[in-house]
């Protein structure tokens, strides 16, 4: 047994972290988030170098072909360095699905764009997990009809893949015919979400996802455990700057550190979050590893990192005292990238009856 | 125990209420025969339903105090969703009616009270926050004047404030509670600056305020040189009594509510389900403990007796419950709550985000919430102090 990660993927750890690091500091969030970017495509382009768009894609179309739990370990640097750009739907979902329901033409097609990086693709199965508002998508001879909301990094996309009412997924191209997106704003300015029209758009059904609900339900199941990843690594983020902000913030002559209270809360969130650690490693090698578990853990991976990650978005705020409610640290974009990773794909409760639900406990 | 009102009380009630009614459309913000806030306050004011224990010579309404009274006001008017009036600002009028001299209460209660007059509270300092008593803007007398140089932080309201009522190091030599005065300030002076300083929700109520030279007269002080610690002491008092009311976390929880009757999924109303059902009740009766909570604190105060530990957890339990009650909203709404800006399909404007971070906020500000623990050990618990370091470690 050894339950830890390799020396390649500490490597893909390293590299993509580095790079972030002088790539992509605060204040490049900060310019994309005022100019409204949405994405920032400096970065994109360096994570393109790297082949972090196609970690998951087989090396025959493309890709680095390389697991899920290299991916989240993507996404846990992404959410630490709280960058702006797109990953989740595009790199993780779009792939599962297309591997999972498309055609060799729809592969062939798609993969190595998405791949390079040449283009991103949105996902927008929200009506599939709980109808809000909108009717959801209805698919008649080749065309959609109806409204996607929530559709994830839907402002930047060249193409959609959109689930329909019954489930079934299909990919749209972003200047189809009778197509119009319209930018939600979210509390996250580091990520894109849109609500997609469809007017008799012509769309491309996967063909597996027809008459089976696996391929949706699988990528869902990647899309939580990227959101989960994402949350853990904005947390630890955190955590860190709590640490030493407690170790530098001086009152009543001593470094606010020296406090119970204050060491307390740095203890706490520590312990709350480094199982996490283990939790989202787990749930991500179980993608391939042990298929019949992954779905449970990628369940449980997102509501309980939800959970942990709210706690220590507000601890660590806390542990700032003022300067934590303030604009001045930017402490608040990693805040409220933990707040849009609970709420996107299943907020907690939901998918904790979920988590129930696939181990046959609801009768 | 007798829950019931006086006849006295319920005739005030019903008095009130008529008054409500008949007035209701005047109200800023409801109806087009709505009054300016200013002159609703008068009209308040006039009726003996605001500033009702400032004396008449400064502006207010003139009567004995009656905290049963007051009670009854807050909770009619929160009831009826109608602007309730203010006693001008509650952390300044009952420090100037306690501790100011007679030209002062003259020239700042009127104005204040008519709600002309806005201040704001200039205390901490970038290297004094919870350790207010270390603040280092200094002010020295120089013929009539103090000289005051120095920077305040976070100070609210600072914009749009016509005056400051701020804390000082007047006795640099004194031990450090004793070396503070507390000084009205004209806001614009010559050699002030305010900066605006942006918060996590995007608004930018803050502001560091810099004195460079800034010349106030040496009248200007309540209290004498040195007091500043304690007259600042009362004013923190009447803050942490705010933040935290039961009632607002009630008409909050209310809020939240509705909002689950109102809003579905997949055509299911959010309360038919069972688990947010569940945190909704635990909440509201986390609500109902707190209200009544008040009403201990209601009744010792009413009888002028120290309510003890039902008073110090206010602020803490109120805000966090707050916080909680902004959480319950956001995740019952699920994409639909992260919404915010003006976004299409926000709900209530996107206030559950806002008052998400506010309440946050507020878990900070007046006093955190580790402060506010330390302080409920130390005071309402008796347990030993923690040991004081006047040297730095
Ligand atoms: C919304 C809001 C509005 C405000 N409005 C005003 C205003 O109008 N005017 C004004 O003067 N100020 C205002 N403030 C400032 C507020 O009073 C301070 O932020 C607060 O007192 C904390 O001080 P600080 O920010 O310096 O944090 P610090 O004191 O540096 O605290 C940092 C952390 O250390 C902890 N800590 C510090 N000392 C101890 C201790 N002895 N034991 C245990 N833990 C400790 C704190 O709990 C906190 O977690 C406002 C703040 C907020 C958030």
């Amino acid at each position: 047994m050894e339950f830890m990660l390799s020396e390649e993927q500490r490597m893909l750890q390293e590299s993509v972290s580095g790079f972030l690091e002088s790539h992509c500091p605060l204040d490049r969030v900060r310019s994309a988030a005022d100019a409204e970017e949405s994405m920032a495509n400096d970065v994109h382009a360096g994570l393109c170098e790297l082949g972090i768009p196609g970690i998951v894609i087989p090396e025959e179309f493309g890709g680095v072909g390389m697991g899920f739990l290299e991916a989240a370990l993507v996404a846990e640097a992404l959410g630490g360095a709280v960058a702006p750009v797109p990953f989740t739907a595009t790199s993780t979902m779009v792939p599962v699905a297309l591997l999972a329901a498309g055609s060799e033409a729809q592969k062939q097609n798609w993969l190595p764009k998405i791949a390079s990086g040449e283009i991103c693709v949105a996902v927008g199965v929200t009506e599939q997990l709980g109808r809000r508002e909108s009717d959801g998508i209805k698919a008649k001879n080749g065309r959609l009809n109806g409204k996607a909301m929530f559709v994830l990094e839907g402002m930047e996309a060249h193409g959609y893949l959109i689930a329909d009412s019954t489930g079934a997924l299909h990919l749209v191209d972003a200047d189809a015919n009778g197509l119009s997106r319209t930018k939600l704003k979210t509390i996250d300015r580091t990520r894109s979400v849109a609500e997609i029209s469809l007017d008799a758009t012509p769309a491309d059904v996967l063909p597996g996802s027809v008459s089976d609900r696996e391929p949706l339900l699988s990528t869902i199941d990647a899309g939580r455990l990227m959101l989960a990843a994402d949350t853990l690594g904005a947390a630890q983020a955190m955590l860190d700057q709590a640490i030493a902000y407690a170790k530098e913030r001086r009152q009543f002559n001593r470094p606010i550190g020296s406090f119970q209270a204050v060491k307390h809360m740095c203890a706490e969130m520590a312990a709350e979050l480094e199982p996490c650690r283990s939790l989202v490693w787990y749930a991500a090698h179980s993608v391939h590893a042990m298929p019949t578990e992954a779905r449970l853990m990628a369940c449980h991976a997102k509501a309980h990192l939800s959970e942990v990650g709210q706690f220590v978005a507000r601890t660590a705020t806390e542990v700032h005292g003022g300067m934590g409610f303030t604009d001045l640290l930017g402490l608040h974009y990693w805040f409220k990238r933990i707040g849009f990773n609970r709420q996107l794909l299943g907020a907690p409760e939901l998918i904790r009856e979920e988590a129930a639900r696939v181990q046959g406990l609801v009768s | 125990m007798d829950l019931a009102y006086s006849v006295e009380h319920e005739a005030y009630r019903e008095q009130l209420r008529s008054f409500l009614k008949k007035n209701r459309n005047k109200s800023p913000g409801t109806g087009s025969g709505a009054m300016a806030a200013n002159d609703w306050q008068q009209l308040l004011i006039e009726n003996g339903y605001a500033a009702l224990t400032v004396p008449k010579e400064y502006g207010g309404a003139g009567l004995a105090p009656d905290i049963l009274k007051s009670h009854i006001l807050a909770e009619e008017f929160t009831l009826a969703k109608v602007r309730p009036g203010h006693s001008g600002d509650n952390r300044i009028v009952p420090v100037l009616l306690e501790l100011g001299t007679e030209e002062q209460k003259q020239r700042f209660i009127p104005p204040t009270v008519r709600g002309e007059m806005l201040w704001c509270q200039g205390y901490s300092e970038p290297g004094s926050g919870s350790d207010l008593a270390s603040l280092q803007t200094r002010a020295h007398v120089d013929g009539d004047d103090f000289v005051i140089n120095g920077q305040k932080i976070w100070t609210s309201g600072a914009k749009t404030a016509h005056m400051m009522f701020c804390l000082v190091r007047t006795e640099p030599d004194a031990p450090k509670h004793q070396g503070i005065s507390y000084l009205l300030i004209p806001m614009g002076i010559p050699g002030m600056e305010v900066r605006p300083l942006k918060q996590m929700t995007g608004d930018s109520i803050f502001n560091e305020v810099f004195f460079t030279d800034c010349r106030v007269p040496t009248t200007e002080i309540v209290g004498s040189r040195g007091e500043g610690w304690y007259v600042a002491n009362a004013t923190l008092k009447h803050e942490r009594g705010g933040l935290g009311d039961p009632n607002q976390a009630a008409s909050r929880f209310h809020e939240v509510l509705e909002l689950m009757k109102n809003e579905t999924i997949d055509g299911r109303r959010l309360i038919d389900i069972p688990s947010y059902r569940d945190r909704a009740m635990a909440l509201q009766a986390r609500v109902f403990a707190m209200k009544f909570n008040g009403m201990r604190v209601l009744s010792h105060n009413i009888k002028n007796e120290e309510p003890g530990l039902p008073r110090w957890i206010v602020k803490l339990q109120g805000c966090e419950l707050n916080h909680q009650i902004a959480g319950l909203a956001i995740d019952v709404m699920g994409e639909l709550g992260i919404l915010y800006d003006e976004s299409p399909y926000i709900r209530d404007q996107g206030m559950w985000q806002h008052r998400y971070m506010m309440d946050l906020g507020l878990i900070i500000g007046g006093g955190t919430a580790q402060i506010q623990k330390n302080i409920i050990g130390e005071r309402a618990l008796g347990l030993p102090k923690e040991p004081k370091f006047d040297k730095p470690i």
